[in-house]
C-alpha cells in the first residue's frame, strides 16, 4: 500500500482537521466528534440537513456543508457507516428548532445507525425525518433484497433539498422535495482499477490489465459483472442505456447530468465520457439543464466513473439551479 | 461474576482479533472488506472500557457496557446488530449473579430477537442469523437434556459452524452481499462467521474455567 498518510488509524481524524483548516469560513468541527457542521450552525428557523456515511467518498459529505446544501456531515471510518452517537451529536448541534432531515444512502448499516440516532434525538424532542437514497440501477430492485445502493445521486438530494430548506420550508416540505429527487434520480458506475482501504492495506478486489467491473459500487463492492475494457463510448452507451431504460427517461424530458469520477480518473476521461453522454441524450431528444463533471462521490483511489441522470420538473430545476456555497460546490 | 464475564468477553475479543484478516477477506469477496477491521476495533474498545468496570459489577452491567461500546465504535451493520444483541442479553441477565445454562439460553434468545428486530432479517438470508439460530436451537436442546454449560455451548458451536457452511449454499437477500445476487453463492457469510467465532470462544473459555475448577 502506498498512500500519503501518517497511520491508517488516523486518516479520518487528520482529514477532518485538514478540512476545517482549509475551509474555516465554511466548516467547524464538533469537538470530540467526527462531525463537520456549518461555521454558523445552527441556522435559526431553517430545517437542517444532515448526511454522512463512511469516509473515503470525499468531497462527500463534508464538502457539501454550507449554504444551500448540508448543515452537518458525519464521517464514519473508511467505508463504514458512522455510529449512532456521532449522528445524534450532529443532529443536536445543527437543529435550529425546525427539525432535521437525515439523508441516508441505502446500506443496511447506514440505515440502522441513522435510525438509532433519530430515535435518540426524538427522545430529546427534536423533530427528525429521513430520506433514503437508492439510485444505483446496477443492482436489481426487488422486495426480497436490501434494495438498491445509494451512490452519486445523493449529491443531487443534498443540493435540491438543501435549496428547499434555505427557502424556509417546513420539514415535511423539504422531505417531499428530497423524495421527489430520489424517485427521479438514477445512476450507474464502473471501475477499471481497485481501491485500498487504509486499515486493510491491500486492494479489496483485483482486476486484470484489461478487465473492468461494470456496476461497481462506491465501496469496492462488486458490481453486476466483469468484462474486457471497451472504448469509452461503448462503456457510456452501456451505462446510460441501463439508466435511461430504468426510470424511464424519454423524449421531451429535461435532466441534470452528473459524470462523477471515482477518485483516480483524470478529468480528461470524465469529459470524454460526458461528450458521449451529451450526444446520446441529444439523440434521445432529452434536454440537459445542467451538467456536473468532476469528483463528487469518490471511492478512495478507485479509477472509474459513474453517470447520474435526474429527471427535472420546474420545481426541481429551480432548486437545482439555486445558489450554493460549500467547499466542494459553489453555484451562483 | 464480573471477573469471569469480563474474561469471557476478553476471550471473544482475542478470537476476533486473531481472525481479523479472515473476516475482512470473507467480507471483501461479497461485501466491503471491513468486517474484521470493524469488529477488532470494537472489541479493542470494549477491552478498554471493561478494565474500568468495578469488580463487583453484575452480568447486566458488563454486557450493557459491551453493547454500548460496540454500538459507538464498530459502525457499519455489525455495530448496531452486535451492540443490540449484547444490550438485550444484558436485559435478560438483569440481576443475575450466577448464570445457569438456562439463563445463558435465555440471554442468547434475547440477543437473537434483538438482532432480528434491528436488522429486519430472518434465517436463510445469509446473515449472522444463519449461525445464531441453529446454535440457539442446539443449545436449548442440550440444556433441556440437562447438559452442562460447556456441553450446551459445544452443541451450539457445532450447529453454528454448520450454519456458517450453509451460508455458502444460499444467495444473500439481506446486507451488502444481497447486491450481488447469485454472485454471492459459494461464499461464506462474514457475519455468520463472526457469530460462530464468538460462540466458539465462549465454549473454549468456559471449558478452560471448568478445567481450572476441577
Amino acid at each position: 500500500m502506498k498512500k500519503i498518510i501518517n497511520s491508517p488509524e488516523q486518516v479520518v481524524e487528520e482529514m477532518l482537521q485538514g478540512a476545517v483548516l482549509a475551509h474555516p469560513g465554511y466548516l467547524r468541527r464538533v469537538e470530540g466528534f467526527q462531525v463537520l457542521v456549518r461555521a454558523n450552525t445552527p441556522v435559526e428557523g431553517k430545517v437542517a440537513l444532515v448526511s454522512g456515511g463512511g469516509s473515503g467518498h470525499e468531497p462527500s459529505h463534508g464538502g457539501y456543508v454550507g449554504k444551500g446544501m448540508l448543515d452537518g456531515a458525519v464521517a464514519g471510518a473508511v467505508f463504514t457507516s458512522p455510529t449512532p452517537d456521532q449522528v445524534y451529536e450532529a443532529i443536536k448541534v445543527v437543529d435550529g428548532g425546525q427539525g432535521v432531515l437525515l439523508v441516508i444512502k441505502n446500506y443496511t448499516g447506514d440505515i440502522m445507525n441513522f435510525e438509532m440516532a433519530a430515535e435518540l434525538a426524538e427522545a430529546d424532542g427534536i423533530k427528525v425525518d429521513r430520506v433514503v437514497v437508492n439510485d444505483d440501477v446496477a443492482v436489481e430492485n426487488s422486495t426480497w433484497t436490501t434494495g438498491r445502493r445509494g451512490i452519486a445521486g445523493t449529491v443531487f438530494i443534498h443540493k435540491i433539498a438543501g435549496a428547499k430548506a434555505e427557502t424556509g420550508a417546513e420539514l415535511a416540505e423539504v422531505k417531499r422535495v428530497a423524495e421527489k429527487v430520489v424517485t427521479n434520480v438514477r445512476s450507474m458506475g464502473m471501475a477499471i482499477s481497485p481501491c485500498t482501504v487504509p486499515a486493510a492495506g491491500k486492494p479489496s478486489f483485483t482486476l486484470d490489465e484489461t478487465e473492468v467491473e461494470i456496476g461497481m459500487g462506491i465501496h469496492g463492492e462488486p458490481g453486476t459483472h466483469r468484462e474486457s475494457l471497451r472504448p469509452a463510448d461503448e462503456t457510456v452507451e452501456h451505462l446510460l442505456n441501463k439508466i435511461t431504460a430504468d426510470l424511464p427517461f424519454g423524449s421531451g424530458d429535461e435532466v441534470a447530468v452528473m459524470v462523477n469520477g471515482l477518485g483516480a480518473t483524470p478529468l480528461m476521461e470524465l469529459y470524454i465520457a460526458n461528450r458521449k453522454v451529451a450526444e446520446m441524450l441529444a439523440e434521445k431528444n432529452i434536454t440537459v439543464a445542467k451538467t456536473y463533471v468532476g469528483n463528487f462521490m469518490t471511492s478512495l483511489e478507485m479509477a472509474g466513473f459513474s453517470i447520474t441522470l435526474l429527471k427535472l420538473d420546474e420545481e426541481l430545476k429551480q432548486l437545482l439551479l439555486a445558489p450554493a456555497d460549500t467547499p466542494a460546490l459553489v453555484q451562483v | 461474576m464480573a471477573n469471569c464475564l469480563i474474561a469471557a468477553v476478553e476471550a471473544i475479543g482475542a478470537a476476533i482479533a486473531s481472525n481479523k484478516e479472515v473476516l475482512t477477506s470473507l467480507d471483501a469477496a461479497i461485501g466491503d472488506a471491513d468486517h474484521g477491521i470493524n469488529m477488532a476495533r470494537g472489541f479493542q474498545a470494549v477491552s478498554g472500557k471493561l478494565s474500568t468496570l468495578a469488580q463487583t459489577a453484575d452480568a447486566a452491567t458488563v454486557l450493557k457496557t459491551v453493547g454500548m461500546t460496540l454500538i459507538t465504535t464498530v459502525g457499519g451493520a455489525s455495530g448496531p446488530l452486535y451492540g443490540t444483541a449484547f444490550l438485550r442479553a444484558a436485559a435478560a441477565g438483569q440481576g443475575k449473579n450466577t448464570l445457569s445454562p438456562s439463563d445463558v439460553g435465555n440471554m442468547l434468545a434475547a440477543a437473537i430477537a434483538g438482532i432480528k428486530e434491528r436488522g429486519k432479517a430472518v434465517r436463510g438470508e445469509k446473515t449472522m442469523l444463519d449461525a445464531l439460530e441453529p446454535a440457539y436451537e442446539a443449545f436449548k436442546s442440550a440444556e433441556q437434556q440437562g447438559r452442562s454449560l460447556v456441553e450446551c455451548l459445544a452443541a451450539a458451536r457445532e450447529s453454528a459452524l454448520d450454519g456458517v457452511m450453509f451460508t455458502k449454499s444460499i444467495i444473500a437477500t439481506k446486507g451488502r452481499a444481497s447486491y450481488l445476487g447469485e454472485r454471492s453463492l459459494g461464499h461464506q457469510d462474514p457475519g455468520a462467521t463472526s457469530a460462530y467465532l464468538i460462540i466458539a470462544a465462549l465454549e473454549e473459555f468456559c471449558r478452560s474455567q471448568e478445567q481450572r475448577e476441577e
